[in-house]
């Protein structure tokens, strides 16, 4: 009885992943999934802390599929080694800040330690040649099985036979013949082949599943840079774009205020990492200051926070503000900034 | 009597998903099968990833609890392989 090989899929949570590690089970190999958490998947945060889409189903695509597969999943942080693909991408960004064919190298590379350490003979993506402009090109292919190192131990069923041979089909531990031939942008094919196998529910991210692919964010995240200095970034940072309205009133510090109960929550968190402002007379937001702001700047900042709140059109608001760096917090009863006071430009 | 039960502790809250997960994952890979795990989290998605993380890997699954306060608790044994 030939050896049962043993596969590691890059599960994402879509579908075409979910095909790939479906296509090898239909072969008899054993399948195992690995999902990358960079923090800048878009899946679950944002969700999970927004009050209004907490009746939203909480569920990790990655795992689900998983358990629709019946197959083991191992979450990987990587949020560190992933900086330098962030930060310094060898083949540069896609529309936004995605770095598309560096991220493809280096979770191909991550999983293909994991077939070096002898746990694994393979290595299986769900990339289809054309899907992506970027990173899923028949040209692009062959990149990311070079420079992650896995070589033709890289398998891509749902485009194999549009490539050539790898070393699980050359060596017979999965056929070829039963693989596919899919190229393009249309998802007809894999929707026929989900339907075949009686497959009828599945994630369609729309608008991408990760951050960098988002205008607004990576604008944030340019900010955060040019602001500091440094194109570096801590995993508290990159969550903390994701939440609330970013307000860059002064070069020197940002706001970030709440936008409704479940962001306040979230905030909370993260007050006493920041000087912070909550109003005292009106319900409101929690407003953190990110920066070096001096007095002058929390108290202009407490009339911005004001703004936002249910004082916005009171004359006067009490605010609590938190200067940070061990001094006590401080009363004041500000002017609500008007709503053409706050110019569309401070909004990052 | 049965033996005292190996019991840990894991505090996950403050962390959205996948996080508390990828924590409840390291941390079993460091105990023995039948140890008990018990981890406590704030991100409600947690009430379902964590459940069905042991689901995948063979964990047993205790207790999962969302309190009123949003707090989520999941009472894990460690299951033979991880």
């Amino acid at each position: 009885m030939p050896e049962q090989r043993r596969a590691l899929v890059l599960i994402s949570g879509g579908l075409d992943s979910m095909l790939a590690a479906r296509a090898l089970l239909e072969q008899g190999v054993r399948v195992e999934g690995v999902n990358f958490f960079t923090g800048f998947c878009v899946e679950g945060h944002t969700h999970a802390v927004r009050q209004a889409d907490r009746a939203r189903p909480k569920r990790n695509n990655a795992l689900w599929v998983a358990e629709q597969l019946g197959i083991p999943l191992h979450i990987v942080d990587v949020v560190e080694e992933y900086k330098r693909i962030v930060t310094r991408p060898r083949y540069g960004y896609g529309a936004h800040m995605n770095p598309c064919l560096d991220c493809k190298v280096f979770m191909v590379g991550k999983a293909f330690e994991w077939v070096r350490s002898g746990d694994y003979d393979f290595v299986v993506t769900g990339e289809v040649i054309g899907q992506r402009p970027k990173s899923q090109r028949k040209a692009t292919m062959p990149v990311v099985a070079e420079d992650s190192g896995a070589g033709d131990r890289l398998l891509r069923p749902l485009s194999a036979r549009m490539l050539e041979p790898t070393l699980p089909e050359r060596e017979a531990w999965v056929d070829r013949a039963q693989l596919f031939d899919f190229h393009g942008r249309s998802r007809q094919p894999q929707m026929a082949l989900a339907e075949r196998w009686g497959i009828r529910d599945y994630a369609q991210p729309a608008g991408g599943c990760c951050f960098l692919a988002n205008r607004h964010y990576t604008q944030k995240l340019r900010d955060l840079w040019q602001h500091r200095g440094a194109r570096e970034y801590e995993l508290d940072d990159i969550m903390l774009l994701k939440i609330g309205r970013h307000l860059r009133p002064r070069p020197n510090y940002k706001l970030i205020v709440a936008r409704e109960d479940g962001e306040n929550r979230f905030l909370e968190g993260y007050r006493k990492a920041f000087p912070h402002i909550r109003p005292l007379s009106h319900g409101g937001p929690l407003t953190l200051v990110d920066g070096e702001p001096g007095d002058d700047d929390l108290e202009f900042a407490a009339r911005v926070s004001a703004r936002f709140g249910q004082g916005r059109d009171a004359e006067r608001v009490e605010m609590e503000i938190h200067p940070g760096h061990g001094r006590s917090p401080l009363r004041a009863s500000v002017v609500p900034l008007a709503p053409d006071d706050v110019p569309r430009d401070w909004y990052v | 009597m049965n033996p005292p039960t190996d019991t840990h502790e894991l505090d996950a809250t403050g962390l959205l998903c996948p996080l508390p997960v990828i924590r409840t994952g390291e941390r079993v890979r460091t105990l023995a099968p039948g140890a008990v795990l018990v981890v406590h989290a704030s991100d409600p998605g947690a009430a379902h990833d964590i459940p069905a993380w042991c689901r995948v890997h063979g964990h047993e699954v205790l207790e999962c609890e969302t309190r009123t306060d949003d707090r989520v608790i999941v009472r894990l044994r460690v299951g033979n392989a991880r």
